[in-house]
Formats: C-alpha cells, sequence, structure tokens
C-alpha cells in the first residue's frame, strides 16, 4: 500500500497522521486516566465513563454560548474557564451517582455494570431532551484554530498540540496526585487491599466517593478537549467507550506508564492505519495486534513485579 | 482498656463466637490460646470491625465501639495486626507504614519505629511484598504502632516465620509495652511464645473460653493438652 508514494511524501504523511493521532490519544489518555483510576478504586467497570465526558463536553459548549452571547470580548480567554468548568460539573455528577448508585453496589461486579450502563442510558436521553439531537460545537478561539507549517507538506494542527499539553497538564497533576500525596496513598492501599486499609484507618467510603468524583471529573477535561477535535452529539461518549476500555486492558490497570503507552500505540496505530486503509480495516489491524500482544502479556504491558 | 461482653458472632446461622466476656487492663498482654477453628480469627476481626457482631458490645477506654467501620475503630484506639500480616505489597515499606500514620496525622515516621524495627528503616525503599515474612510481620506491627494505639491486637503473629525471629517478635512485643504501656493481645498456638510474653493466658474452644491463669499460675502440660488435636 506504500509504493504509489515517495519517500518523502510517506514521511510527510506519517508525520501529519502522526501528530493528528495526538488528538486521539489525548482525549484516549484522559478518558483512559479516568477509567482506570475508577475501576483499580473500586472495581467498578463504568460503562457510563463516555456520558462524562460528554457533560464535559456539552458544558464547554454551553460556557462558549454563554460568552459569545454576554461576553464576546472575553471569547479568546473562555476555553480555560470551560475546561474548569467541565472538571467540576462532571466531578459533581460522578460524586452524586456514587452517593446515590455506586456505593449500593460495590458487591456486586455485574450488577454495577448493567446500572453504570442504565445511567448512560439515561444521561445520554438527558443530552438529547436539552441539547437536541443534532451535534453541536462551541466556537473555538482563534487562537486554536489554524496549524503551523514547517515544511510545504506538513500541517501541525495547533489544536492538537493545545490538547497534548493540556493533556500532559492532567497527567501530571494525577501522577503527583496519586504518588506524591497522603491521598493518592489513602487510594493505593485501599486499591490493594480495601478490607486492611479499613483496618489501618483509612476511611474508603469517603476514598471512594472522591476517587470516583476525580475520575469522571478528568473524563469531563478530556470532553473539553474533544471539542477541539470534533462535533459532540448525544451519543458521542459511546463511540469513545470501547477504545477507552482497549487502552485500559492494553496498559495494565495499574500503571499510569503503562496507560500512557498504551493509549499512544493504540491512537497513533489507528490514525496512521487509516490514511492508507479504510478507518474500520484501521481498527481491525490495530484490534488484532492488541489480542497478539495481550495473549503475551495477558497483565498489559506494565504489571508491577512483585512476590505475591 | 478493652472491654467485651457476651459478644457473639455468626457466619450465616453457624455461631462461631458464643458470648464471650473478657476485659483487660492497660499494660496488660493478654494471649488467646486455642486450635485452629476454633474461633480466634473471628474473634480478632469481630473486635477490629472486619466482621459484624451478632449481640453483644465492645468498648475501649469506656468508647462504645461496637457497631462502628472499622476506621472509626482505629481512631478510638484499636490497632490490628491481621494473620498473615496482609501489608500492602505493592507499596515500599515507607508507604505501608505512612498508612498507619492517616490517624495519627503525623507527617514523619515517629524515630522510636525504627528503633524498634531498624531492618525497616534500611529497606525502606523497598515494595513491601518483597519482604521476608519475619520483615512483612515487623512491618504490619510497625503499620499497626503508628496509629497510637491503647490497645494492640495480634493474630497468631508467630504463624510461618523461623524460630530466631519468633524470639525477636517477643523482645519487641515486651519492648512495646514497657514503652507505650498499652495493651496488647494476642492469639496464638505456641506456648513457648506466650509465655514469654503473655500477663495472662486464655483458651478459647469451640467458640467459648474455657479455661483461664495468670503467667505465673500456668499449668503448662494443662495447656498443652488443650491445645493438642
Amino acid at each position: 500500500m506504500f509504493d504509489e508514494y515517495t519517500y518523502s511524501e510517506l514521511g510527510a504523511i506519517f508525520a501529519m497522521q502522526g501528530f493528528a493521532g495526538i488528538s486521539l490519544f489525548s482525549v484516549l489518555l484522559l478518558m483512559a486516566l479516568g477509567l482506570a483510576i475508577i475501576f483499580g478504586q473500586m472495581g467498578v467497570i463504568n460503562m457510563a465513563h463516555g456520558e462524562f465526558m460528554a457533560v464535559g463536553a456539552y458544558t464547554t459548549y454551553l460556557v462558549s454560548t454563554l460568552t459569545e452571547s454576554y461576553a464576546p470580548a472575553f471569547m479568546p480567554y473562555y476555553f480555560f474557564i470551560a475546561i474548569g468548568a467541565a472538571f467540576m460539573i462532571a466531578a459533581l455528577l460522578g460524586y452524586l451517582a456514587e452517593l446515590a448508585l455506586i456505593r449500593h453496589l460495590y458487591k456486586r461486579p455485574l450488577d454495577t455494570l448493567l446500572a453504570t450502563w442504565g445511567l448512560s442510558l439515561i444521561m445520554q436521553q438527558s443530552f438529547r431532551s436539552i441539547f437536541g439531537a443534532r451535534e453541536v460545537s462551541p466556537t473555538l478561539p482563534d487562537w486554536l484554530m489554524g496549524s503551523y507549517q514547517p515544511t510545504d507538506m506538513i500541517d501541525i494542527p495547533l489544536n492538537g498540540m493545545f490538547v497534548l499539553g493540556l493533556t500532559t497538564l492532567v497527567t501530571l497533576g494525577v501522577y503527583y496526585l496519586l504518588y506524591r500525596s497522603r491521598w493518592g496513598l489513602r487510594v493505593r492501599a485501599t486499591t490493594q487491599n480495601r478490607v486492611m486499609s479499613g483496618a489501618v484507618g483509612i476511611n474508603t467510603k469517603k476514598v471512594d466517593r472522591y476517587t470516583f468524583a476525580l475520575g469522571c471529573g478528568i473524563a469531563g477535561i478530556a470532553g473539553a478537549a474533544f471539542t477541539t477535535i470534533a462535533s459532540t452529539g448525544p451519543t458521542t461518549g459511546t463511540l469513545y467507550i470501547v477504545d477507552t476500555f482497549m487502552v485500559v486492558v492494553f496498559g495494565g490497570a495499574a500503571s499510569l506508564l503503562g496507560t500512557i503507552i498504551s493509549a499512544f500505540s493504540i491512537a497513533q496505530a489507528q490514525s496512521i492505519l487509516e490514511f492508507f486503509i479504510s478507518g474500520s480495516m484501521a481498527k481491525v489491524y490495530t484490534l488484532l495486534g492488541l489480542v497478539v500482544i495481550l495473549m503475551f502479556r495477558p497483565e498489559g504491558l506494565f504489571a508491577s513485579k512483585i512476590r505475591r | 482498656m478493652l472491654d467485651v461482653s457476651n459478644l457473639k458472632v455468626s457466619y450465616g446461622q453457624s455461631e462461631v463466637i458464643r458470648g464471650v466476656n473478657f476485659s483487660v487492663p492497660q499494660n496488660e498482654t493478654l494471649a488467646i490460646m486455642g486450635r485452629n477453628g476454633m474461633g480466634k480469627t473471628t474473634l480478632f476481626k469481630s473486635l477490629i470491625g472486619i466482621l459484624p457482631t451478632t449481640a453483644g458490645g465492645i468498648s475501649v477506654d469506656g468508647a462504645d465501639v461496637t457497631n462502628t467501620d472499622s476506621y472509626r475503630r482505629v481512631e478510638s484506639g484499636i490497632a490490628y495486626v491481621p494473620q498473615g500480616r496482609m501489608i500492602f505489597p505493592n507499596l515500599t515499606v515507607l508507604e505501608n507504614i505512612e498508612t498507619g500514620m492517616e490517624v495519627s496525622k503525623q507527617k514523619n515516621v515517629p524515630e522510636d519505629i525504627y528503633a524498634l524495627f531498624p531492618v525497616l528503616q534500611e529497606m525502606r525503599k523497598r515494595k513491601g511484598g518483597n519482604l521476608s515474612g519475619g520483615q512483612q510481620q515487623q512491618l504490619a506491627i510497625a503499620r499497626a504502632l503508628v496509629t497510637n494505639p491503647k490497645v494492640l491486637l495480634l493474630d497468631e503473629p508467630t504463624e510461618g516465620i523461623q524460630p530466631s525471629i519468633i524470639k525477636d517478635i517477643a523482645k519487641i512485643l515486651n519492648e512495646v509495652k514497657k514503652l507505650r504501656e498499652i495493651t496488647i493481645i494476642v492469639s496464638e498456638q505456641v506456648l513457648s511464645f506466650t509465655m514469654a510474653i503473655a500477663d495472662r493466658i486464655i483458651v478459647i474452644d469451640k467458640g467459648e473460653f474455657i479455661h483461664e491463669d495468670r503467667r505465673d499460675q500456668v499449668d503448662a502440660a494443662q495447656i498443652e493438652k488443650y491445645l493438642s488435636v
């Protein structure tokens, strides 16, 4: 499939698709971080995680619309407020969902799967009722548009770079929280042995609630980032949830580095293959590759090495 | 310091602890001895709140903790070293100790902990799961001690540990009692270890206390008989 291109064309294609893949990588990584934290902490597979991303995207859209009508001069800067708002609102909804629904089902993993799936359907219908079935997009500030052209053949989109920067910040923040703070220590202890964590004095229920809220909040940020690369509809979340599961499983559920590398390889494989073959075939090849690798490393790319 | 009255614990229909009464004053070490399956671990789990009680009451230093969550009991002053140690294998030694410091709100590991367990200071960067059994036992005791407990529960601390380390652990427990003047309750099957640390010995059989002795009056032969299968 490569023979119809010259080497320099191929180089440019790889570079451009690579940069396009970075946006996908960023969104997938943010989603996977939230999902992995929640799964690791509580063993809950959050089927509604995609919808929390959509909450973030719709929040961004709302903030954009409000800014446009009430404070047009503020348009170049609104996006930062929108990111914060997306995080807060998704986290708040996550907190409430944990409080009302999920904490009653911790010892029943299949029921949580069903319950969170139901939650995702409810949220999708709410989006449809509130925002309509049509896809919406926030008006992006001018500095997010356009691209940087290092050579004639290569376009590097600015929004992708911005999203990458945002993702880096969030990932570093999560790393700091999980591995350098007392809160993170509580989370990691509860992840490993819930009963024993309680018996050394950790309030595991509180840790659960805030962890779930944090995971959903990060999905909200993913939603804000998502608005820069595509438009948002009621079913947006569903489209991303499968890829996100793939990232988490491939990376090894308890490893931050594994999650990063797995999000990167899946996003890049998909983005580069998509240029040469159709999108669905690209997905088939990516999945096949994953299956083969998981046969040799069933615990994911990076499983931590200790005696059991 | 710890008062237990008419405590009953059941798994479904089968009652495992059948109404035990005991109280342990400050600065006393009590050993609860019994064969496998007689309810030692169940008793300890219900004291720390991992298993719910069906009847009866537990109070620490006058405060009732009967139906509270484990972490509340730790706040009230109970600390627990479980059977099989149950340290966090993926956390480093230092982090393992720090999990116990949530309750005592300390920033740094207190000096006396490292004085009691020099090996933990040496290995503080290692993963807990990579320590030997004896070292893990010391880690579990350290993690319990940093909560500044009034009552320290140890469930079969000698299980699966080589004899020379068992002696060290006995020495450590005596040291802890001397330094902190706390109540220690330990469940055991090894009589020599018990004789090295306990002030009082209770024998448990089928969920009931059947024998009690002060250490100085202990009839070792009779207790051995209770423990033999």
